[in-house]
């Protein structure tokens, strides 16, 4: 089984330390939620997870092969990764830019069959086909972050690296993007995903990454790690997690007393 | 048939068309019957009219590509070619040499010019360093064209004659009034291959369109772009600059012209724009030379009266788009 795992690493940035060896495994077929206070490291371990810093110990196994064994491209192909509030600089339509997730896969000779099924088949999962003419500046929020997330998915990546994609979004778009997260693990595919929100970390996640100053605090399955203790300790919040008369859990966060 | 494939065939036809009519017009005007070997004005059209005329369809070219490729790089439609330095840079070795009086042998100026645009790019590239970085890669072209641009100021004012400060001062001007087969031969390689390396850089410069983050995360290597841009852009610049002088706002106007027809992904817009680049560039040169003045208007003067304008468009344009 292809698991993407860190071992010990630990990175310092303009002389601070943002990650302290942080090791953790993951696994395919789940949503893995990072968790964390702002500066936790979150955003950049899935950098380091997607080969954009290289830390300085430790490093990082993909399928059982260190990172640094593999080519940009190859790499580029196992893991997507679709950055916070991504820019699109030029106002290109919605076809051509979820096309453009092919990249890492491109031959000389243009475009392929392949490419055209996996192209169209991630405009179908996240629902945007039906403006694929559309010019980019031409979007709402909502359909935007679900072109970006198309054009991630368009290059058929096994690990879905995912940094807060529910930022700017409605409460209708953000479920439905969580959705799509999940259709995504269903299909084999490994997602991890930085999340602020705790309830939608509830609602999507198979294992929760709890980070806080560069470490790991805790992983594991949801039920196990989001305790009032973990969100006391790294939070430093008190919390109440209950449950709806339909069974669906939820959290509430109240300052601590002191 | 999709609307680049036939811009690009009409911008084939209107090369065509303008080829012939740069080797008719002039200050003299050489009607079709005269082309022939035997015939006493053949000298004028194979001596001085082809090798203008081949020399404005290249350097038109290669500055339209340049600026595509730049604007591309760098994400912003007001990129120029001339942004990083190497055509002042360029311009500044063809100025030393005027200083010098060097340019009695008709090789040096342009060999001064290539030194100096090499010289400009090693010194960008020490700038830069590895990081692959596009705003220290701006700034340090920013700085770059202003020394360069002083210190051509400087060899302007302490000029040793009045007739070289004249040189210098017209042949910034740029202009490919009296060119050679010889400009033709010195240009051809170096053009061709800065357009080759320009022209791998298209599948990449589309990835960049989401920014330098995701395209990284998608196997750019952007220190590879980097560099292919950085020697790419300078070769056609430099090139250019050595045999024709400063010739501005081709490579910013030209990328503009064709996004209507082919819509804004980097890569689209590469061919085109040096189809259309080439176009513009015969259809000012020969429009300086038919026109009743009486010293030929210089082709860099020209473009900079037509670009200055334009330039003033894209900015009420982008204001309007603001507002």
């Amino acid at each position: 089984m292809s698991v993407l795992k860190a071992e010990g690493i630990s990175l310092r940035l303009s002389g601070r330390t943002v990650l302290d060896a942080v090791s953790a495994a993951f696994k395919p077929g789940q949503v893995t939620a990072v968790l964390g206070p702002n500066g936790a490291g979150k955003s950049t371990l899935l950098s380091c997870l997607a080969g954009l810093h290289t830390p300085d110990e430790g490093r990082v196994m993909i399928g059982g092969r260190p990172r640094a064994t593999l080519g940009l491209r190859d790499l580029a192909r196992q893991i997507g990764l679709l950055p916070q509030g991504a820019d699109v600089h030029w106002d290109v339509d919605v076809a051509t830019l979820v096309a453009l997730g092919r990249y890492p896969h491109r031959t000389r000779w243009g475009e392929t069959k392949a490419d055209r099924i996996a192209v169209a088949s991630a405009m179908a999962a996240t629902d945007v086909a039906q403006f694929a003419a559309r010019p980019m500046t031409a979007l709402s929020g909502g359909e935007r972050a679900r072109v970006l997330l198309a054009r991630v998915l368009a290059g058929e990546p096994q690990w879905l690296l995912a940094d807060e994609p529910l930022a700017n979004l409605d409460p209708a778009h953000q479920l439905d993007t969580l959705e799509c997260l999940r259709d995504v693990a269903r299909s084999g595919a490994g997602v991890i995903v930085v999340l602020h929100d705790l309830n939608h970390a509830i609602r999507v996640a198979d294992e929760v990454l709890l980070m806080c100053d560069g470490r790991i605090v805790a992983q594991g399955a949801l039920e196990d790690v989001l305790t009032p203790q973990s969100i006391a300790t790294t939070y430093g919040v008190s919390s109440h997690i209950g449950t709806t008369p339909d069974g669906l859990r939820f959290i509430v966060t109240t300052p601590m007393v002191r | 048939m999709n609307r680049a494939l036939s811009l690009n065939l009409a911008l084939l036809v209107g090369i065509a068309a303008a080829f012939v009519l740069s080797l008719l017009a002039g200050k003299v005007w050489i009607p079709l019957d005269a082309w022939s070997v035997g015939d006493p004005r053949w000298p004028i059209i194979a001596e001085l009219r082809l090798p203008r005329t081949v020399l404005a369809a290249m350097v038109g070219a290669a500055l339209g590509l340049s600026g595509a490729a730049m604007q591309g790089y760098l994400r912003n439609p007001l990129a120029d070619p001339g942004l990083f330095g190497v055509s002042s840079g360029a311009a500044l070795g063809a100025v030393i040499s005027l200083y010098f009086g060097y340019a009695a042998a008709p090789w040096l100026l342009p060999a001064f010019a290539l030194t100096g645009a090499a010289v400009t790019m090693t010194i960008l590239a020490l700038l830069v360093g590895r990081s692959g970085s596009v705003i220290l890669f701006t700034l340090a072209g920013v700085i770059l064209s202003s020394v360069a641009g002083s210190m051509t100021a400087l060899a302007i004012s302490l000029a040793p004659t009045p007739f070289a400060t004249s040189q210098i001062v017209t042949w910034l001007m740029g202009a490919l009034t009296d060119r050679s087969w010889d400009d033709v031969m010195l240009a051809l390689p170096l053009l061709a291959l800065g357009c080759v390396l320009l022209a791998f850089t298209g599948r990449t410069l589309d990835a960049l369109t989401l920014g330098e983050s995701a395209a990284r995360s998608m196997g750019v290597d952007p220190l590879r772009l980097q560099l292919l841009i950085v020697i790419g852009v300078a070769l056609c610049v430099g090139a250019s600059v050595a045999t024709a002088g400063i010739i501005g706002f081709i490579g910013l106007i030209v990328p503009h012209l064709v996004r209507p027809f082919v819509g804004n992904r980097p890569s689209a817009v590469l061919l085109p724009s040096a189809l259309a680049g080439a176009l513009l560039l015969l259809v000012a040169d020969c429009l300086v030379r038919a026109m009743p003045t009486v010293s030929e208007l210089r082709l860099g003067i020209a473009m900079s009266m037509l670009g200055g304008p334009f330039f003033l468009f894209l900015l009420l344009r982008m204001r309007r788009g603001l507002a």
